[in-house]
This record gives structure tokens, sequence and C-alpha cells, in this order.
């Protein structure tokens, strides 16, 4: 186990944890190799650190829990689609396989990052109260929930980005964690189209267009960086709500989320 | 001489947004020229597709182009001379990589980046860089785990995220310019 870069890793999170191990350190050598009490130290500040490092700040657990409770929903999904007999043709097994595998692994690194912080599994309703009643027995009803979940998923994510600014490990995790539901999401997408007849609907997201419009607010947002950019380099208005995918607030998505959570 | 004139990217995150602002100028100008000569036997599907993401890229750029002023550095020369625009697997395997990098470059840059309203515009444009990856992915083995495949997500389910150092050295082939992004985010 190689120490030094093992502090390096966790002053990537805790920028203070090198300089209160080296205080420390130089304590330790300053009572001198031998008494006790001072040999104790470093372990003490060591312990402190790897739990700073793993537990992070409070807003971070948020983030991390509300992120698990999605790849919850997301994992039991993919599981309940998988299971179901004569739901996913021979010729989409593979995409649903691997977008299924890639949450059941988002699970368990969320799991294992919070450790005893983590939530518990919610118990889920995939009907969604009934609108979605045939969700495991209709493909085409699997797809639209697939899409919508992937695009909740892009949105959600993206918009936890800024509350984890101080935690820059945890935001490289929830980055690539993003793009990889944005993949998914622009397959679910394209998959949807061709089955629901909805030729307008692409990989990317057009104005507000979806399989399940009310998901979509904001989405045709032209307003970036504070400037209204319509008719940027001359490109449609639908070239230019595509190029931009738009966050969604913990509230809106815990309200889209709330009727497939059963408690 | 090719290399001998060097951009800076400059520091901070005005230095993000100039390696965002070059990367999306060879984006731009990679799917311009597709669209412009497309390969032999391309299908209205794919040149629709390939139009799109033509479109996205260039919105990028002139966003970025815009939003840094005068501190943007200038128009880069391209350098697609390797790459066979007449054929499909070229095309797309150079498209795919393109995209790859795109998202690998945003995600491993989002942690150098101080001003939240900057990070959520990367977030912006890092998920449709991933949507035209996996599509891309899509077109070459359709209907495959490839579109998010394991040589580019890892064991946790992450998408790949490297530093602006690594992404300039994997892309100095397509660009005449020496890129320096020593100071990016700093």
């Amino acid at each position: 186990m190689d120490i030094f870069k093992i502090i390096d890793k966790f002053q990537q999170i805790d920028g203070d944890a090198a300089g209160r191990l080296e205080y420390a350190s130089r304590r330790h050598f300053m009572n001198k190799v031998g008494s006790k009490l001072a040999s104790a130290a470093i372990p003490t500040a060591f312990a402190a650190i790897v739990n700073k490092a793993f537990a992070q700040s409070s807003a971070a657990i948020d983030v991390l829990n509300y992120a698990l409770t999605l790849e919850y929903l997301e994992d039991e999904f993919y599981k309940g689609g998988l299971a179901a007999a004569n739901l996913i043709p021979a010729s989409d097994k593979s995409i649903f396989m691997q977008i299924g595998k890639h949450e059941s692994q988002h699970v368990a690194f969320l799991v294992k990052a919070l450790g005893a912080k983590a939530i518990a599994k919610p118990m889920f309703d995939f009907t969604y109260k009934g609108a979605f009643a045939d969700v495991f027995s209709n493909y085409k009803t699997f797809v639209t929930v697939s899409s919508a979940l992937e695009d909740t998923g892009v949105r959600a994510y993206k918009g936890q980005a800024g509350v984890l600014i101080a935690d820059p490990q945890i935001l490289e995790y929830a980055l690539q964690v993003h793009s990889v539901e944005a993949r998914h999401a622009a397959v679910a997408r394209r998959l949807a189209a061709t089955l629901l007849g909805m030729p307008a609907m692409k990989g990317w997201i057009t104005g507000k267009e979806g399989a399940v419009p009310a998901i979509y607010a904001g989405e045709d947002n032209m307003t970036q960086g504070g400037v209204n950019i319509k008719g940027l380099a001359s490109k449609t208005d639908a070239a230019i709500t595509e190029a931009f995918d738009e966050p969604l607030t913990k509230d809106a998505v815990l309200a889209i989320a709330g009727p497939f959570i059963k408690g | 001489m090719p290399g001998s004139d060097v951009v800076d990217l400059g520091d901070g995150d005005f230095g993000v947004l100039n390696y965002a602002y070059a990367l999306e100028q060879l984006e731009a100008a990679f799917y311009a020229k597709v669209v412009d000569s497309p390969y032999a036997g391309i299908t209205d599907a794919e040149k629709a597709i390939l139009t799109d993401i033509r479109d996205h890229e260039i919105v990028h750029r002139e966003f970025f182009k815009a939003a840094l002023g005068n501190k943007a550095i200038k128009g880069l020369t391209p350098n697609f001379d390797a790459i066979d625009f007449s054929s499909k697997a070229a095309v797309l395997g150079a498209a795919k990589l393109f995209e790859d990098t795109g998202v690998a470059a945003y995600n491993g840059a989002g942690k150098l980046i101080k001003n939240p309203e900057y990070l959520l515009l990367a977030g912006k444009i890092v998920s449709v860089e991933a949507r035209h990856a996996a599509v891309i992915r899509d077109l070459i083995n359709p209907k495959s785990a490839d579109f998010a495949g394991d040589d580019i997500v890892d064991m946790n389910g992450f998408d790949k995220a490297v530093a602006p150092g690594d992404i300039l050295s994997a892309v100095k082939v397509y660009v005449r310019e020496t890129i320096n992004g020593a100071h990016v985010g700093q």
C-alpha cells in the first residue's frame, strides 16, 4: 500500500488532509518515537482523514442518496423488464442488458461509497399508479418508460453538478455516471421513436420532444449563459435546443419519480 | 512549419472554456466536411443524423466563441489528412473517436471549473456529446451493446474522465497548431 498515493487521493477531496497529517507526524517526531501517546496521534489523525474522505460533506451525502434512489428505480425497472417473458424482443436484448448492467453497477458503487449512510431500497410501482399498467407486458410501454427514466436521470444528475462543486472527486464520479445515462437515453429514445411512430423524436431532445411530454418542461430553453441564443450561427430553434440538455431540480425530479415509489 | 504556431488556452475557467472551444472547433469542422462530401452509400437517415450533429457542434463552437469574447483563442486549422472521407467506416470511426473524446474531456474538465454557471453549461453540453457518441456507435454496430460499450464504460458503470493534457495529446494529429493547455483550470 502506497501511503503517499492514498494521501494524495484524499487531498483531492479534503484539501487540508495532508496538512493535518503532516502536523500529526511532526508532533509525533517531536515527542520522540516511543512515547505511546504521541504515536497514537498518527492513526487517530489518519482515521479522521479517511472518514472524511469517504463520508463526504452532508451535501454530497444527500446528492449520493438522491442518486441512489434513482439508480435503485432504474435497476429494478430493467431487472423487471429483462425477467418478463416475451417483453423485450431478441433483437433489442443486448441494449437493455447493457443498460441494466450499468444501473446495477451504479447502485453497487453508491451503496459502497455511502456505507452505513446509504438509504434502503424503496418499494416501487412501475405502473406509475396505473398510467403504465402494461409496462412489463407491452414493449411499447416499457420503452416509453425507459426513455423517460433515462432522460430524467440525465436531467437529475445535471441539476446536482453545482451542489458538488466543493467535492471534486464526487463531482467527477457524478459526471461519469451522467454521460452514461445520456448514452442510454439516446438509444432508448431512438427505439421509442420507431416503436411509437414518432419520427420527430431523435436521440437528442428537440424542443420538448419525448415519449412522456410532462417530463421535458424547460428542455426548449434558448437562454444559455444568460444570453438568448436564438438564431445563433443561423441555426434553427430545433438545432439550438438539441445542442443543450437542461437540468431539473431535485424537487422536480422527485415529483416526476414520486408515483413510481411506494415507500 | 506544422506545430510551430502555438495556441495557449490560458488559465482558470477561461482556460477550460477555451479548451472546450478548441474541441468544438475540431468537431464542427469534421462534421462540416462529412456533410459537404458524404461518404459512398450514405443513407438519408445517416445524413440526417450527421447533419444534426454538425449543427449542434457549430452551435457549441459559436456559443463558446461569443461567451469568451476577447478571451477566445483564434480559429484553429484542422488537419484531417488521416481521415478517408469517402469511407463510411473511416468517417464513423473518426466520429466515434471525436465524440468519446469529447465526453471524456468534459467529464475530466468538470472539476477544474470554479464558476457553477460554467459547470452547468459544460453539463448541458457533455450529455449531448454522449448522445452523439451513443448514436454514432449504434450506426457502426446497430442494436448492440456498443452504444455504451465495455470499451468505454468501466466496471462501475462510469464513462471516462480524462485530463486536458491527455486529451490534447490525443487530438494533436487533427490540428495544425500546437495547443498549450498546461494552465487550464489553474
